[in-house]
């Protein structure tokens, strides 16, 4: 998927603000519902209703603004945007068009595994709008009809708008990653795919060193990408299809035939597909909305909406390195698992008093569980401050760290104390006192062995690890190869 | 005239209104009318009038974030030209998937 011409990126994302109800109404906004059981005459486009505004929408398109590092103007408003579609029973969708409630943020990306240099990636706007309804389509022969369910039409949406800086597929998806992740933390958005609560569509072109300057390829805009993993393989299908392009063709953006197009991801394929083009953005004839007024926000208001954003992903990574000196990669897979899983392992690491120790059992050991359970971390059997003593045991050599998981199993399967397991696994730990005699028997019962340790073949100790292992199952074979090597050097 | 008969062309397939030729001639010049009566507008001097953005001086009506209650299925679909027992019926939607 590498191109020698620089690519050029910019996202529009969609996302499901969290609210009960509707943005202009008081229907229901709860997922899953028979079709057509949440709508009214106002959400329906029957003549003579009037929207009210949900103050909550505003709330949240607001904190999600400021956490994108946003402009919050003192006055917004809204703007018919007119077309026709079945899913939009009115003919126009109320949206925001020349004074949108937030502009000129941006958000920074990094990655973990250094695939990309950090940066930050401009926000033009983010406004509210409304969501229309649903189409289906049906496939059998003879049956020509779209059937059209009304339930999520006029859903609060927020839409951020990126500026075009992304250079890479692996950076859009970076992009897609820490907005869902900081939405998620703040409560504005489930973000939830599936369900329609985050879409995504991406404006891509190259930019191609010349002799004679600088060209652009014509803009493609790529829709129906259905996971993050979709928008990366999409873009990077772009990629090669608009190098081959301006190969074979030499088409600018602006010259003949270098209009922008829209192509649809087909997911089984792993193809992009030309579409049919909707009317030029200019055809959309916006005019303000008659039946709403506008609104204006105070200092206050917006100081504090800032102070109830909490901490947000980027910080806490920052912390978790600083405080539990952790790597950039812990703190990420940590912090990616969302804010409960975080606080796990922060009562853990402070619990059992090391932070690297903690971040391994939790990524390895906890996360594994949760995935084979398909439990949120919430309901994880084993809380924190039982956890603790497990590790410290295991940091201190009495278990050793297989033994350690066996038991972290047994406390998970029986839902009970570090102790009661241990006791019931048979699991005992040895004394120290036992651990020589026991050392010392088996270099008496082994003389080949302790010649061939004499002789410095070290590899031989294995032997007398396993004789252990089979006497006391309990013995740290760690402990039990240091303390032989130990003896044998002093006969 | 201050709009052509190429823009009201325009104008009505973008609003789903099929003129037929002697419509098109009578709305070309009836928009045209209209347009320029509206245009005695920009006579006005508005060097500092501050642009408006609505016709009644309020703003910030909310409402809180409570359901309310929705319409029985059958009154929301009682009006439409062709349904089934949970949808809207439409013509099949050509391009899209
Ligand atoms: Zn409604």
């Amino acid at each position: 998927m590498s191109t020698p011409h620089k690519v050029v990126i910019g996202l529009e994302v969609h996302v499901q603000l969290d609210t009960r109800t509707k943005l202009f109404c008081s229907c229901s906004t709860q997922f899953g519902a028979p079709p057509n059981t949440q709508t009214c005459p106002l959400c329906i486009g029957m003549p003579g209703t009037l929207p009210v505004m949900n103050r909550r929408a505003l709330e949240l398109g607001m904190k999600a603004a400021l956490a994108l590092n946003c402009e919050i103007p003192r006055f917004t408003k809204w703007d018919r945007k007119n077309y026709y579609y079945p899913d939009l029973p009115k003919g126009y969708q109320i949206s925001q068009f020349d004074l949108p409630m937030s502009c000129d943020g941006y958000l920074p990306i990094s990655d973990a595994k250094g695939r990309f240099e950090p940066k930050r990636v401009g926000i033009i706007r983010a406004h509210l709008e409304e969501d229309a309804g649903k189409s289906m389509h049906a496939e059998a022969a003879g049956k020509a009809d779209s059937r059209i369910d009304l339930n999520r039409c006029g859903t609060p949406l927020l839409e951020i708008v990126s500026e075009p800086d992304m250079r890479s597929a692996e950076e859009a998806k970076a992009f897609l990653t820490e907005l869902k992740l900081l939405l998620v933390y703040l409560g504005v958005s489930d973000c939830n795919m599936q369900e329609g609560s985050l879409r995504v569509d991406a404006n891509i072109n190259l930019h191609v060193d010349t002799s004679e300057g600088t060209k652009a390829t014509p803009i493609v805009e790529v829709k129906n990408m259905n996971s993050f993993r979709a928008v990366e393989r999409a873009l990077a299908y772009e990629i090669v299809r608009q190098t081959e392009a301006w190969e074979e063709t030499h088409t600018e953006l602006g010259g003949p035939g270098g209009f922008k197009t829209t192509r649809g991801w087909d997911e089984s394929a792993q193809v992009t597909r030309p579409q049919r083009t909707k009317e030029e953005s200019s055809d959309y004839r916006y005019f303000p909305e008659p039946d709403l007024v506008p609104v204006t926000v105070t200092e206050d208001q917006i100081e504090q909406s800032r102070q109830s954003l909490g901490e947000l992903p980027a910080a806490l990574r920052t912390r978790l390195e600083a405080t539990y000196e952790i790597t950039p990669y812990d703190s990420d897979v940590l912090v990616n698992q969302g804010r409960a899983l975080v606080d796990y392992y922060i009562e853990l690491a402070e619990a059992c008093g090391d932070g690297k120790q903690a971040a391994n059992w939790v990524q390895q050991d906890v996360l594994r569980t949760l995935n084979e359970r398909q439990i949120p971390v919430e309901q994880f059997p084993v809380s924190a401050a039982a956890l603790a003593p497990l590790l410290e045991k295991v940091r201190c050599g009495k278990l050793d760290a297989n033994r350690g998981r066996e038991v972290l199993a047994g406390m998970v399967e029986l839902g009970r104390g570090l102790e009661d397991v241990m006791r019931e696994m048979g699991i005992a730990e040895v004394d120290d006192s036992a651990l020589e005699t026991l050392c010392r028997e088996l270099l008496e019962a082994n003389p080949k062995i302790v010649a061939d340790l004499k002789a410095g073949k070290q590899k031989a100790v294995g032997g007398l690890i396993g004789q252990a292992k089979k006497q006391n199952p309990n013995v740290n074979p760690g402990k039990v190869r240091q303390l032989c090597l130990e003896l044998v050097e002093k006969m | 005239m201050s709009i052509s008969r190429e823009e009201v062309e325009k104008v009505s397939l973008l609003g789903r209104l099929l003129l037929g030729p002697g419509e098109l001639e009578k709305m070309t010049s009836q928009m045209g009318q209209i347009l320029d009566y509206m245009h005695l507008l920009s006579e006005v001097d508005t060097e500092n009038v501050e642009p408006m953005a609505h016709a009644l001086d309020l703003t910030n009506v909310l409402r809180d974030d409570t359901p309310g209650v929705s319409l029985p299925r059958d009154e929301a679909l009682a009006a439409a030209p062709h349904r089934d027992d949970e949808c809207f019926l439409v013509p099949a939607v050509l391009g899209d998937p």
